[in-house]
């Protein structure tokens, strides 16, 4: 091509100035969308530590974390998806199924390691499945997995009859996952950070999650440039619930029990989680730390609501009102800088 | 045409961050006057188009609307103002029905509780009538082809009464008959003193159509002349700043007969748009691909790289079976293919710009983690839209910034990142100013000189003549016949894509009457 002389391109580009290192990773947490979830964190906790003495001490902190934990590798799950245009509305059953199945092995005499594994694997097979239905047939995530919260509820209930299942048997080195603790730091915290850790890294860089961000954001482009979309979706959803299995084996361990009405409601808590964390239900944006701040400022609000004796009837409606809060003040400073 | 003017604009500046899309333009629209609006990709006339609609607001300036001074919040109350969009992207709702899509505004504004739908299908019709007959009311949006699309959205606009049509490159996507009919309502709303404001990068239609033209260039307002005054040349020059010589680069002088063989097709099928078609695509040579729009040659390239199913064919790449189940083989063994919608399946528009252009092989900007380095990426990207003249904010800047020229453009890139060996082209200078073409079309030669194989599919015929070493027609999935040398005639391809027979010796003698006629059979 030929470059001769060719000075057509005026400036319409102003060269932007120089930034120094520092203004410009400013200027990157300025345009981050964690920034906002970052400061309102950050506020509660400040008014909490003058409203509540016990607010900022390590065993509340520690209790707090232990909270969302849990659920917050769920949350990593729940994210992928989103972020490539599904939802998963069957977690909360998936993770009761889990630690029904792998409870049930256990009293039925298998070593309770290999009956974890099991599970998780049944997990995986049945979001295996689901996803089938979404790629094979075309269902909508919403669908299929509103059917499967159905059938893994229903199977629950099944095996379990209705009773929770007392495991109180479990070997000690297995209720060390759920229960135990390193240096004073729960061992379930422990879990989390490294799973976080690793996701966020991955979904903000491993080629595989930038399939992921690709077919959200419009999936007859990404079919045109090559991914194969519907493996990409399969393997979101394999991923979510293979997660939520995991999360429920974690609960097992921490409980020593499987209860069948385990988990009702919590996919609401989760998805609500990955959204306010900036997750775009349009797919195509969203971030693991987002989540896991969107599901931390969830759990530090009831947590502050407790230390300041709010009756637990007002905790529903303010987790309400924040999601809204949090949702429309982010989209509100996105349209403000996308507009500009 | 009087010299009544009906609307005026004073000094329009618009910024997006740092881009300054308009930077003091003035332009006046008389009444009854067809008056186009040219510039490069980028230079601000769809953006301009958008501040007379209501669609941005104006840094500062005027617009006066028959001498009134106007403030327009959105395109409901430019639709009072009596100002019709034809959007350069198309603007429509895809899962509802052509009629449902036409008469939006309508449905929009009535107070009644139902809609009529019977009623609504005959106003439809009624819009269509002129310009695009054989569309059905009752179809869905996303069952037409683009083309079609274009024409339902020119319906809508028409179907306003409006004083003003502002019709952004509405013949990029159109066929050569189907632009003529527009042509023919253009002269219509003229003669019935609305006036027209036309932006295309065609000069020939500029000059053929227009009353006067104004050229912008980075934003600002350089000249309008009147048609009369002016010529071809001097409104690019002005356009580019320079002078663009509009030479096609020069042809293929090897017979392709001594080329190696790059793709074999044979008994390629899809048993619904293409039937049987074989052909051999030599290393270095251009391959164009013509026919008319719907005549399935979209398809038929689609179902070579993997992106249609076929329900027979044998494809050989190199002298080899080429084994292509999904289109990531395709991408592998080195062919791509760019796609004809931009918009729709050809970029990400959310997404940046570097990562848009890295999408077909993220390996090449990979660590050996299968980590992507961010660093790397935008270096690719940045020297490949370099050697494309990309005008744009930044690598990270997502693509639905740019303006509809430099999109194809990331498109294009996106092609190239891959060092194909072969490269499929739909529509490559879709929407791509005049002295972009000229350097897309250089590049496209200097692709195919350094061994890529070229196949090139236009609805411009200018294009394919002035570009390709040999075509192959198409006629409603049948191939007609393919054009070497000489033969390569746009009255040649005009016989053979309307289906009237094999290519004949004797079409030199065909007259300008024929032609027409044939364009005739292309509407109907
Ligand atoms: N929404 C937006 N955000 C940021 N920049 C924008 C936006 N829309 C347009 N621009 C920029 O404004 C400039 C003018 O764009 P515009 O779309 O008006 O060009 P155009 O003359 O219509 O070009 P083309 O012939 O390619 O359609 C471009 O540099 C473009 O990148
Ligand atoms: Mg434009």
């Amino acid at each position: 091509m030929n470059h001769s002389g060719t000075n057509h391109s005026m400036n319409v580009l102003e060269t932007a100035p120089e930034l120094s290192p520092k203004r410009q990773w400013l200027g990157s947490f300025k345009n981050m969308r964690e920034a906002t979830l970052i400061l309102i964190i950050a506020a509660i906790f400040v008014t909490m530590s003058f409203a509540s003495e016990y607010f900022l001490t390590w065993p509340n902190m520690k209790a707090m974390m232990l909270s969302f934990a849990t659920e917050g590798i769920v949350v990593v799950g729940m994210t992928v998806l989103i972020i490539v245009g599904g939802i998963d509305l069957s977690v909360g059953a998936v993770m009761c199924l889990a630690m029904v199945i792998a409870g049930k092995l256990f009293l039925l005499g298998m070593n309770p390691w290999l009956a974890s594994v099991v599970s998780i694997g049944s997990c995986s097979f049945l979001g295996y499945l689901t996803g089938l239905t979404v790629t094979r047939i075309g269902l909508h995530t919403f669908i299929a997995t509103l059917a499967l919260m159905g059938i893994a509820r229903g199977l629950s209930m099944i095996i379990t009859q209705g009773t929770p299942l007392s495991l109180f048997s479990l070997p000690p080195e297995f209720k060390f996952i759920g229960q135990g603790s390193v240096f004073g730091v729960p061992f379930v915290i422990i879990v989390f950070f490294v799973v976080i850790i690793i996701s966020d890294y991955m979904l903000r860089n491993a080629s595989a999650f930038r399939k992921v961000f690709y077919t959200g954001s419009n999936e007859k482009a990404a079919e045109y440039s090559g991914i194969n979309t519907n493996r990409v979706k399969l393997g979101a959803i394999i991923l979510c619930s293979t997660l939520a299995g995991f999360a429920g084996i974690l609960y097992m361990s921490k409980f020593g029990a499987a209860t069948p009405n385990f988990g009702v409601g919590l996919e609401l808590n989760i998805i609500a989680a990955a959204v306010i964390g900036g997750a775009s239900l349009k797919g195509g944006e969203g971030s693991v730390l987002g989540a896991i701040l969107g599901i931390a400022l969830l759990s530090i609000v009831s947590s502050s609501l407790i230390l300041l004796n709010i009756s637990v009837y007002w905790q529903d409606l303010i987790k309400g009102m924040i999601l809204l809060m949090a949702v429309s003040i982010d989209q509100i400073l996105h349209n403000r800088r996308s507009s500009r | 045409m009087s010299n009544e003017v009906i609307m005026e604009i004073v000094d329009v500046h618009k910024c997006f961050g740092p881009t300054k899309a308009l930077a003091g333009v003035n332009f006046t629209l008389h009444q009854g006057e067809i008056h186009a609006l040219c510039g490069e990709n980028g230079a601000g006339k769809s953006t301009l188009m958008k501040v007379i609609d209501g669609l941005h607001q104006p840094d500062s300036g005027n617009i006066h609307i028959k001498g009134k001074k106007v403030v327009i919040n959105g395109a409901l109350e430019a639709q009072k103002l009596g100002i019709g969009f034809v959007h350069q992207e198309i603007v429509l709702c895809p899962d509802v029905s052509v009629a449902e899509n036409i008469n939006m505004a309508l449905t929009n504004q009535s107070k009644k509780w139902f809609v009529n739908y019977s009623e609504m299908n005959k106003r439809a019709k009624e819009s269509l009538k002129d310009i695009a007959p054989h569309i059905n009311p009752s179809a869905r949006l996303d069952s037409l082809s683009i083309s079609e699309q274009q024409l339902v959205e020119i319906a809508k606009a028409l179907s306003l009464d409006c004083d003003v049509l502002i019709l952004d490159e509405p013949t990029a996507a159109l066929t050569e008959a189907e632009s003529q009919a527009l042509f023919n309502i253009m002269q219509a709303l003229k003669a019935k003193g609305i006036s027209i404001i036309y932006i295309s990068h065609r000069m020939a239609e500029v000059f053929e159509q227009c009353d006067r033209v104004t050229v912008l260039r980075d934003g600002i307002w350089v000249c309008t002349d009147r048609i009369k005054d002016t010529s071809p040349d001097n409104v690019v020059k002005s356009m580019v700043g320079r002078d663009v010589g509009h030479l096609y680069p020069e042809k293929l002088q090897e017979d392709f007969a001594n080329l190696d063989v790059m793709l074999e097709v044979a008994n390629l099928s899809d048993g619904d748009r293409f039937n049987d078609i074989q052909f051999k695509l030599h290393q270095g040579e251009i391959f164009g691909v013509s026919g008319l729009i719907g005549a399935g040659r979209s398809e038929m390239v689609k179902a070579i790289c993997g992106l249609h199913a076929k329900t027979s064919g044998e494809i050989s790449f190199k002298g080899q079976p080429a084994s292509i189940k999904h289109y990531s083989d395709s991408i592998n063994q080195g062919i791509v293919y760019l796609s004809e919608d931009r918009k729709e399946d050809g970029v990400f528009l959310d997404v940046s710009i570097a990562r848009n252009i890295s999408v077909l092989k993220l390996e090449q900007v990979c660590n050996n983690m299968k980590c992507i380095d961010p660093a790397a990426e935008r270096k690719q990207a940045q020297k490949l839209t370099d050697q494309l003249k990309l005008k744009s904010a930044g690598m990270d800047k997502p693509v639905s910034s740019l303006s509809g020229g430099n999109q194809q453009k990331v498109a294009l890139a996106k092609m190239l990142s891959v060092n194909p060996s072969i490269i499929i082209m739909d529509e490559p200078t879709r929407g791509i100013d005049v002295g972009a073409k000229v350097e897309i079309h250089q590049l496209i030669r200097k692709l195919a000189n350094e061994g890529v194989g070229v196949i090139v599919i236009s609805s411009e015929l200018p294009e394919v003549v002035g570009l390709c070493d040999r075509v192959m027609v198409m006629h409603e999935g049948e191939q007609q016949g393919t054009l070497t040398g000489d033969e390569i005639t746009e009255q040649n391809i005009i016989h053979l894509a309307s289906g009237l027979g094999q290519k004949t010796e004797s079409v030199s003698g065909t007259s300008k009457k024929t032609i027409i006629k044939t364009k005739g059979l292309e509407v109907a």
